[in-house]
């Protein structure tokens, strides 16, 4: 079977940027300077103090640049599950007096979902919302969630992370100001891709999804936003000072070559959907077609087994991930998926970066219908 | 977790199948047959429910038992790509599906 054969004649493609985009050169640069020149306690009365505390500043100051806000509306957080949970803490405690509703939309990341879960049990109340089958949030019905009484806060994210749907943030931003409400958005796989329109109360991301190093989280929070963080000291370490550095000189690079790796990738992705499409049978390609990610695509192919994909994949040399419920550790579908209401066997997600080249994917697109018939083949369910 | 379905793939509830050919039923959503395939991973069970769709009459509806989390979703899916009627989940880990093409 074509899983078998040797992938010495292919070099490896990587295409799961949405999980972890590989390491950009200019963070690498930037640990590389501040390990070397930002080693210092920055707190300290010395030059080295000085020189650390001058990075920090300076890595603070790009970043709150770049997202549009203020250097001390900024927070730095030991990665972007950190950053949504003191969001929501944050929010549902600064707002405890207007009551305990969190409003949010049903495919929101599952660190959004837990940490609402968490002010569930806490005492707490949640209205989810639902969403449409291309997986966008019914934004009548967020709007009359948001202007139900005792609403603490909404979460709605910038993009999704398995389908790549945009959602309408313009829209909730308009209904939440309406309503008083304050609008948390997760945008861990827009920001350094991406605009994303403002007007939001609280915004998180995290570095390692955009090329910045692991454990580097960022919350934003607008001044005059009522936020009430629980302080449990030690509990959310900042980022050592190097990983920071890192974060923001990477985040510089990416948004400068944002508009062209949009306009790079995007077509890509609408080649793999169209010829997924038309090469795969039994395929069902999901998310907005053109309101969406510019980098990432979802197809699931009906009665093949997910993990089983993942891995005939993974052994022609291409890494990707899947919703598909064997291939998670809970052995649950993909809450996505079932939410837009797609099928979640035989589930394929695909996420592109700066280093992804058109050969790469010229390549995934001749092999995959080959991949996928094995597969279909093995099992018996050709004719089905 | 190794299949404990019916591997073979139907069965006649007992109750239902002895006194009626094919039952039009109370609700219009009595069961025809029962496909087990509990035990089974997906997409196993969207799988059985395909072959054996292919082989009852038009307007047969098949009650599928499945205990894989997924099998709702895939199940209501399939139904919607395949043009059958999902007719939905009466009780935990049971599905209803009536064969219209």
């Amino acid at each position: 079977m074509a899983g078998q054969r040797s992938i010495d004649d292919a070099p490896p493609a990587y295409f799961d940027a949405a999980s972890a985009a590989p390491l950009h050169p200019a963070a690498r640069d930037g640990l590389a300077a501040a390990l070397a020149d930002g080693w210092a306690d920055p707190g300290k009365l010395y030059a080295q103090a000085r020189r650390a505390r001058q990075l920090l500043d300076a890595a603070r100051a790009a970043t709150a640049e770049a997202l549009g806000i203020r250097p001390d509306e900024l927070t730095f957080s030991a990665s972007g599950t950190a950053a949504i949970h003191r969001a929501v803490d944050g929010l549902v405690r600064g707002r405890a007096r207007i009551g305990p509703t969190v409003v949010h939309s049903t495919v929101e990341h599952s660190a959004v979902l837990n940490a609402v879960a968490a002010h569930v049990r806490a005492g707490g109340s949640a209205v989810p919302v639902e969403v449409d089958r291309a997986g966008r949030v019914d934004l009548d019905a967020f709007t009359t969630a948001v202007g139900g009484p005792g609403v603490a806060a909404a979460a709605l994210m910038s993009a999704n992370h398995e389908v790549g749907t945009a959602q309408p943030i313009a829209g909730a931003v308009e209904v939440c100001a309406t309503a008083g409400v304050p609008l948390l958005v997760d945008a861990a796989q827009s920001v350094g891709r991406v605009p994303v329109p403002p007007g939001w109360a609280v915004l998180t991301a995290s570095a390692h999804k955009w090329g910045g190093p692991p454990g580097v989280g960022l919350l934003a929070v607008r001044t005059g936003i009522r936020f009430a963080p629980t302080l449990i000291e030690g509990a959310d370490p900042e980022p050592a000072l190097p990983l920071v550095v890192a974060a923001a000189a990477s985040l510089r690079a990416v948004l400068a070559d944002a508009h062209a790796e949009a306009a790079r990738l995007g077509p890509l992705i609408d080649r793999v959907r169209h010829v997924v499409a038309q090469t795969v049978p039994d395929v069902e390609v999901v998310g907005d077609p053109v309101d969406r990610l510019p980098n990432l695509v979802t197809f699931s192919c009906l009665y093949v087994d997910g993990e089983a994909l993942l891995h005939a994949l993974d052994r022609r040399g291409f890494a990707v991930s899947s919703g598909s419920s064997c291939t998670s550790s809970t052995l649950q579908p993909s809450h996505v998926l079932e939410a837009m209401g797609v099928l979640s066997h035989g589930n394929v997600r695909i996420s592109l970066h700066r280093d992804t080249t058109e050969a790469q994917i010229d390549r995934f697109l001749a092999e995959l219908p080959g991949i996928v018939a094995t597969l279909r083949a093995e099992a018996g369910v050709v004719d089905l | 977790v190794t299949p404990t379905g019916n591997s073979s793939g139907t069965n006649n509830p007992s109750g239902t199948g002895d006194d009626a050919g094919s039952r039009a039923a109370d609700q219009g959503q009595e069961p025809d047959e029962v496909l087990d395939c509990r035990g089974q991973r997906c997409p196993l069970p969207v799988i059985a429910l395909a072959r054996r769709m292919a082989e009852v009459p038009i307007g047969t509806v098949i009650r599928l038992l499945a205990d894989d989390p997924a099998a709702p979703n895939d199940i209501a899916a399939w139904s919607r790509m395949r043009a059958q009627q999902y007719l939905g989940s009466p009780a935990p880990h049971i599905l209803d599906i009536r064969r219209l093409t």
